[in-house]
């Protein structure tokens, strides 16, 4: 019997030749990653048993994101932990500020996930890179203490669920947001639970790197635990002058056994919404238009790559901010801040009166550089907007594509992108 | 060892932002972490919640961020147990990994708010003492067993590997 994608890449690094939904094995681990919140406690752990050497210095990023510039000096002390443990390890892949960004886009970016790999990230949007077509799964941090120590963990196989997106949009404006966030409002944020999601289809394979790695970054909002799509040209083109390791391209067998198939027409689907307070309350864009917005953020490493920028400010060029909403945009990287810079992106959102900042994980989750107030809404193309998510319990998110956001922030009205962008 | 407590009702999807928001993500102290357990859902529940008691879920209990600080924090607000009628997958992956027991249950919606419940983590079995009904938990898979067992993951691996440390 044939195997998905998923399946193959486990039985790969677990020695196997097949491996079935359910079975648990144990997997050696092509990448390692922890960012200022979650190494800590990791390093913690690695500490208190008495390990004394990471398993393979160059397969452990650290990468500080979260609370970076530090925003007080208990991040400060965060930072400065995972820092010193880097240095005392001599870690090649340690990423500070300035010189990084958010740890999802910067591992793509600098060739440390790749296709076919397996990368353990304690992050739960680690599932990102699976974009690339790798099995890429989010751990807390004493998971990532024993595979530091040990360089492979344990999985039970997952069932794998395919979302076939076919067609031609009809909406120009429709990305890689829009289909994850309809997804998930159909089948829930629980429908994936244990689960892989493969996503396939015309529609899929039309998309940019950038793009894929969003579809597969919200795939844990479903319960997922990795979303993946399989490689084709497009990635060898991208994977290629950055990889800092050989790759293996895998693809799911076409007799693969899936738990369950979901087929959707692209030229069917309106943008989409995620409203307060749960990503799986998707409405089309159309429905709830018009609503006021106090705050719109741009970032988050669901949406801040090129791709992101290059559609917000074709949206804002020329164009102001509405009166009395606030607009903040965070490049993804330092790379990503520094390319937006010569394609004159940043000019673009500076002279429409945003916010700009060095990259950081900030607004997303409500820590700093962007927190809202008692019954504030903001429009983000980030990817939750539980109570209390991006800062004041009462506050309300809505969930939504750059372009939305974009044209949000023009309109100072959750907008629809043709509104403002004929 | 059977677990004996008083039963805190939340209802589905508590994520772990409502477990432990963000805003205090920048210490990793289980003390201080413990003092902002469900802060945002529930103000009261660290004030009331006593050593033992045990938080019952419905569906998708531990939703959302990786963070191991969500766990941390339950442990350290003196909660013995969660009771859900469905986990998060990374919550509880690291719920075993902290040795902190779960019971996944159909019937933890039959649960109400201080109904007392005495638990067999080994067995899953669930006696709802105010109640007079037993329920019955998935028990966990052997090798998540075996970490539990350890008393935790690293414990598992200290052992594997011969370390010679002293996990917690």
């Amino acid at each position: 019997m044939g195997m998905t994608i998923t399946e193959k890449i486990l039985a790969d690094h677990a020695g196997k030749t097949d491996v079935h939904p359910g079975e648990l094995v144990d997997c050696r681990l092509d990448m390692l990653m922890g960012n200022d919140i979650t190494a800590p406690i990791a390093i913690r752990e690695f500490e208190k048993v008495g390990a004394t050497e990471v398993f393979d210095p160059d397969r452990l990023a650290i990468v500080l994101s979260h609370f970076v510039p530090a925003k007080d000096i208990k991040s400060a002390e965060q930072c400065k932990i995972a820092r010193d443990f880097a240095k005392r390890h001599r870690l090649k892949y340690f990423f500070d500020e300035g010189r990084g960004g958010i740890e999802h886009i910067l591992l793509p970016q600098e060739g440390l996930a790749l296709p076919g790999d397996i990368v353990l990230g304690a992050d739960s949007h680690s599932c990102t890179y699976g974009g690339l077509g790798c099995f890429a799964t989010g751990v807390g941090s004493t998971d990532l203490a024993a595979a530091m120590i040990l360089g492979s963990t344990w999985f039970k196989v997952p069932e794998s669920m395919k979302f076939h997106f076919y067609g031609t949009p009809r909406n120009p404006w429709l990305s890689a947001k829009d289909l994850i966030l309809y997804a998930i409002g159909q089948i829930g944020v629980d429908g994936a639970t244990y689960r892989a999601m493969e996503f396939t289809g015309e529609a899929v394979r039309r998309l940019s790197v950038d793009q894929r790695l969003t579809l597969c970054n919200m795939a844990v909002e479903a319960g997922g635990k990795n979303g993946i799509v399989a490689p084709d040209e497009v990635t060898v083109e991208y994977v290629k002058p950055r990889a800092k390791r050989p790759w293996k391209l895998f693809q799911s067998d076409p007799d693969a056994r899936y738990h369950s198939v979901h087929e959707w027409d692209v030229a069917k689907l309106d943008l989409q919404v995620a409203c307060p307070y749960s990503p799986d309350n998707v409405r089309p864009l159309p429905e709830v238009a018009g609503i006021d917005v106090d705050q719109v953020f741009i970032g988050s490493c669901t949406n801040a790559r090129m791709d992101d920028l290059r559609i917000a400010a074709r949206i804002m060029r020329g164009k102001k901010v509405a009166p009395y909403l606030r607009c903040i945009v965070i490049p993804a990287t330092h790379e990503v801040f520094k390319q937006a810079m010569k394609e004159g992106l940043i000019e673009v959102f500076s002279d429409a009166g945003c916010a700009i900042s060095e990259s950081t994980c900030g607004p997303c989750l409500g820590g700093y550089n962007g927190v809202l107030g008692p019954e504030e809404v903001c429009v983000s193309t980030s990817n939750r907007n539980f109570p209390g998510r991006m800062g004041h319990p009462k506050a309300k998110v809505y969930l939504a594509s750059p372009a939305v956001a974009a044209a949000t922030a023009i309109r100072g009205k959750l907008a629809m992108p043709e509104e403002v962008a004929p | 060892m059977n677990l004996t407590g008083k039963a805190w009702k939340f209802g589905d999807n508590v994520d772990t932002d409502q477990i432990i928001p963000a805003r205090y993500l920048v210490t990793a102290d289980p003390a201080e972490l413990g003092k902002h357990c469900l802060e945002d859902a529930d103000p009261e529940f660290v004030k009331k919640v006593r050593v033992g008691d045990v938080l019952v879920g419905e569906r998708n209990f531990g939703c959302g961020s990786s963070r191991e600080h969500a766990p941390i924090a339950i442990k350290a607000a003196g909660v013995s147990a969660v009771v859900a009628k469905s986990f998060a997958r990374i919550f509880y992956r690291n719920s075993i990994n902290l040795g902190l027991p779960l019971f996944e249950t159909p019937d933890a919606s039959r649960i109400e708010q201080d109904d007392v419940l005495e638990l067999n983590p080994a067995t899953g079995a669930i006696k709802n003492l105010t109640r007079n009904e037993t329920y019955r938990a998935t028990p966990l898979p052997p090798f998540a067993q075996e970490i539990m067992a350890a008393g935790g993951l690293m414990r598992y691996v200290a052992k594997k590997k011969g370390l010679a440390g002293r996990p917690s």
